[in-house]
Formats: C-alpha cells, sequence, structure tokens
C-alpha cells in the first residue's frame, strides 16, 4: 500500500503540485497557496472596514455591518460560494470564472470571520489609550489610524495566521463548482486511477497535513514571541534598572 | 427572468417536500454527528488526562489530524479511501442503507470531537488548581472531584467555544453534498435544477440555515448565562 502510494506521488507529482499548467489553468498545491493568500490579503483591508462599522456609533455603518457578520456566521461556506456563483454572472453581464468565484467568496466569508478577530483586538486594548490619543488633539479617525490599529494588529498577528490556516482548508470548497486546486488535482487523479481511492485520498490528507501544521506551529511561536514583547523586558531589580 | 415568487416553491408540493426532506437529512446529520463528537470529546479529554505520556501523545496526534485537514478531504478519505477498504459484504449492505450519510456523520462527528475536547480541555485548565485540592481535601476521590466540583466550572468555562462549535458543525453538514447526501444544500441544486428559480431556492436554504444557526447561538447564550447564575448562586 505504502509502495503504490509513493508510485502515484511519482507518477503525479507535478499534476498536485501545478495542475495542468502549462497546458491548462494553473492548479495543485500552488493554485491552493495563491488563492488563500489572495482571499485572506484582501479580506484584510476589508475586515478592518467592517469592524469599524461595527465599532462606530451610527447605526448606518453599524447595523449593516453586524447583519453581514451574523449572515456569514449564519450560512454554510458553500451557500455562499452557490450565491456568489449564480449572483455575479448576473450582476457583471458576464460569465466568472471558478478561481473568481471563490476569491471573492473567501474575501467575504474570510473578511467576516477576520473582522470579528480585529474588534477583539480593538475593544482588548485599554480604553486609556483612546482617552490620551483624544486628549492629544487627534481627531477620531487619526487616532485609530495613527494609534489604535497599529496595537491592535500587531497584537493580532497570530489570529490573522491562523486565519489564513482557515482560509486554505476552505479553499477546498472550491471543489463542488470545479476550481482546478488541490482537492480537484487529486480527485482528477482518483478518476483516473479508479483503483486506488484510499491511498489518492491519504496522500491529500498528508499534503494538507503538511502546509497547515507548520503554519499553525509559525503562529503558536509568533504568538508566544509577541506576547513576551508586549510584557517588555524583564526588570528584576527595580533599583539597578533605575541606575541604569 | 420569472418574476420574484416565493409561493412557486413553497406551495410546490414536490418542491417543498424536496427541501424539508433535505433539512431532516440535515438535522439528522448534524443531530448524529454532535452526539458521536460529544461523546467522543469527553472520552479523548479523559484519555488525555490519564497520567501516560503515549495517551497523551496518541491524543494529540488525534486532535492534531483533524485541525489541520479540511474537514471535506476528511469527509472524502472517509467515503471513498476508507470505505474501499473494507469487506465487499459490508460496503454491498452500506450501499443499501445509506452509507454515504453514515460515512458523513462519522467523518463530521470524529472531526468535531477534536475541536469539542480542546475546548472542554482549556475549560479545565482555566480552574485555580486550588478548586482540584480543595475537593480532594473534602473528602472526594477523583472521580467524585471531576464530577462534582471541576467537571461543572469546566463546562461553564468552556460554554462559549463549545457554542461556536455547534455552530460550525451545523453548517459543516452541508459538506456532506460532496458525498452524495441530499441533504439541505444538495436538495436545494436539485430543486434550482427542476423549478429555474435560483433565487428563491437559495434564499429559503439560506434564511433556514441562519434561522437554525441563530437559534443555536441564541439557546447556547441562554444556556450560559443560566450556568453562570446557578454558579453565583451556589455558596
Amino acid at each position: 500500500m505504502i509502495a503504490s502510494a509513493f508510485e502515484i506521488v511519482r507518477d503525479n507529482w507535478l499534476l498536485l503540485l501545478i495542475g495542468q499548467y502549462p497546458n491548462g489553468p494553473l492548479g495543485g498545491i500552488a493554485a491552493t497557496l495563491i488563492l488563500s493568500v489572495l482571499g485572506i490579503v484582501l479580506a484584510f483591508p476589508f475586515s478592518v472596514v467592517v469592524a469599524l462599522a461595527r465599532l462606530s456609533r451610527r447605526a448606518v455603518f453599524r447595523v449593516p455591518a453586524t447583519v453581514l457578520v451574523y449572515v456569514v456566521r449564519g450560512v454554510p461556506m458553500l451557500m455562499i460560494i452557490f450565491w456568489v456563483y449564480f449572483m455575479f454572472p448576473l450582476l457583471l453581464g458576464a460569465s466568472v470564472p471558478g478561481f473568481e468565484t471563490m476569491l471573492c467568496t473567501l474575501v467575504l466569508y474570510e473578511g467576516a470571520f477576520l473582522s470579528e478577530v480585529v474588534r477583539a483586538g480593538i475593544e482588548a486594548l485599554p480604553a486609556g489609550q483612546m482617552d490620551a490619543a483624544r486628549a492629544l488633539g487627534h481627531s477620531y479617525p487619526r487616532a485609530m489610524w495613527f494609534v489604535i490599529l497599529p496595537q491592535a494588529l500587531y497584537n493580532m498577528l497570530p489570529s490573522m495566521l491562523s486565519q489564513w490556516v482557515g482560509t486554505i482548508k476552505d479553499t477546498t470548497l472550491g471543489y463542488v463548482i470545479n476550481v482546478p486546486e488541490l482537492t480537484f488535482a487529486a480527485n482528477q487523479i482518483n478518476n483516473r486511477l479508479l483503483t486506488k481511492p484510499f491511498e489518492v485520498f491519504l496522500i491529500l490528507a498528508i499534503i494538507y497535513y503538511v502546509v497547515c501544521f507548520s503554519l499553525t506551529h509559525a503562529a503558536t511561536v509568533l504568538e508566544r514571541r509577541i506576547a513576551k514583547r508586549r510584557a517588555g523586558p524583564v526588570v528584576l531589580d527595580p533599583a539597578l534598572a533605575a541606575a541604569q | 427572468m420569472k418574476g420574484f415568487d416565493l409561493t412557486a416553491i413553497l406551495s410546490n408540493p414536490e418542491f417543498s417536500g424536496m427541501l424539508l426532506h433535505g433539512m431532516w437529512m440535515t438535522f439528522v446529520i448534524a443531530v448524529g454527528s454532535w452526539l458521536l463528537a460529544m461523546s467522543l470529546g469527553i472520552l479523548l479529554l479523559v484519555v488525555r488526562l490519564l497520567p501516560s505520556r503515549i495517551a497523551d501523545g496518541a491524543v494529540a496526534a488525534y486532535i492534531s489530524y483533524h485541525r489541520n485537514v479540511p474537514t471535506l478531504v476528511q469527509l472524502m478519505l472517509w467515503y471513498f479511501g476508507i470505505a474501499s477498504l473494507l469487506p465487499d459484504d459490508l460496503q454491498a449492505w452500506l450501499g443499501d442503507h445509506n452509507g454515504e450519510s453514515i460515512f458523513a456523520i462519522i467523518a463530521l462527528g470524529l472531526c468535531q470531537a477534536a475541536y469539542f475536547s480542546e475546548d472542554l480541555r482549556s475549560g479545565l485548565r482555566s480552574i485555580a488548581p486550588g478548586q482540584a485540592e480543595a475537593a480532594r481535601a473534602l473528602g472526594h476521590g477523583y472521580i467524585g472531584a471531576m464530577r462534582f466540583v471541576l467537571m461543572p466550572q469546566a463546562l461553564r468555562n468552556s460554554m462559549p467555544a463549545l457554542v461556536n462549535h455547534t455552530v460550525s458543525l451545523f453548517k459543516n453538514s452541508s459538506l456532506a453534498m460532496a458525498i452524495g447526501v441530499v441533504e439541505l444544500t444538495q436538495a436545494v441544486r436539485q430543486v434550482d435544477n427542476e423549478s429555474f428559480r435560483t433565487f428563491e431556492t437559495y434564499l429559503i436554504a439560506s434564511v433556514a440555515y441562519l434561522v437554525c444557526s441563530l437559534l443555536i447561538m441564541g439557546g447556547g447564550a441562554l444556556l450560559d448565562q443560566h450556568m453562570k447564575a446557578m454558579g453565583r448562586a451556589e455558596p
């Protein structure tokens, strides 16, 4: 069984890595990673906007943002994929490829979840930060931009890394609308071989595990480092520190 | 393009029947995998508390696998992969008895058990160590201290996380469509194919999902409040 698994990897490594590129669309791990990176990078500014709208005192901003977050939290991602899949061509009047459909869904979905992280990060800062910034003469937007957001976003780095892992896992759902990514490539291999489904899907699971586990581990290390830095340098003897 | 008309779907007995059956399957899969996940999650926690490094490592590996591999891939591995290794008689029996739903419940349940177990563990870890010592000093055995002192507090601490993961389990039940279970999402696609009323069909299903998720969130918040109040009432 292990021998045949190695054989499958040896015969299909290029398909697993980049799909049918350059003879077809880019696929495989490359497409999964590009899709997830683009998704999280575009979702980030969107999530900051949603988070600020949710914290706003004006109902015009707060209510739509809150509704968006609750809808995304309450409806399965597959449903949102199908909404984008059907509604985008209607709105744009042209057909939209699977990759772009999936990217839009990821931005919407991960953005809404990330906005909750951003909001928690902003609310976790002591209220004195905002008060002090305002007392120094900053307007609310300037205080947000120069004082609150830099601190909140720095503290959130590990959560954003975990959100990226979540995004990589969510790209697998593109399979249902035939986005050429890693899960799709594995299914192509399985459909061609027919007799080795266990080996093929085990390889698929191992690849995802290696990618996601390394990133989860990196998030943990980053979290520890940030916690250490936020705690400040260790002062053993206050008198000695004052003397220096 | 036809005008917006919800009744075209809702008052058509065939379409509403398909949607209702889909909702029923979603319910069966969500409840079945929740029960499996919760019992296995508690079992994993108990094994992890044993003073054995092998047991600890095995549970950690289980949790790491289920948290780092996409749920859809786990479903595929069960339905396409592990099913093919079973004896032919069993495969035939599963084919006759809705095998895809059984595999969906197993895969989703095993996956979510990892999350539930971690939720409970972090709830247990956030209790002050003095609680366990005090319970033992009062004459409780290990089981008694767990049952009457530690677990009630751990459960209370982990309620928000458990509710969140229950909602994501409910949402994940839609992934079962990828292995051919006709649950709500798949039923919607079938109704859409037959009725050509994409917007109405998806709207009905999305509202149904949203209402159920909000009910779980609301119910969880109520239960959380109730448990917090109980915790305060006890002297």
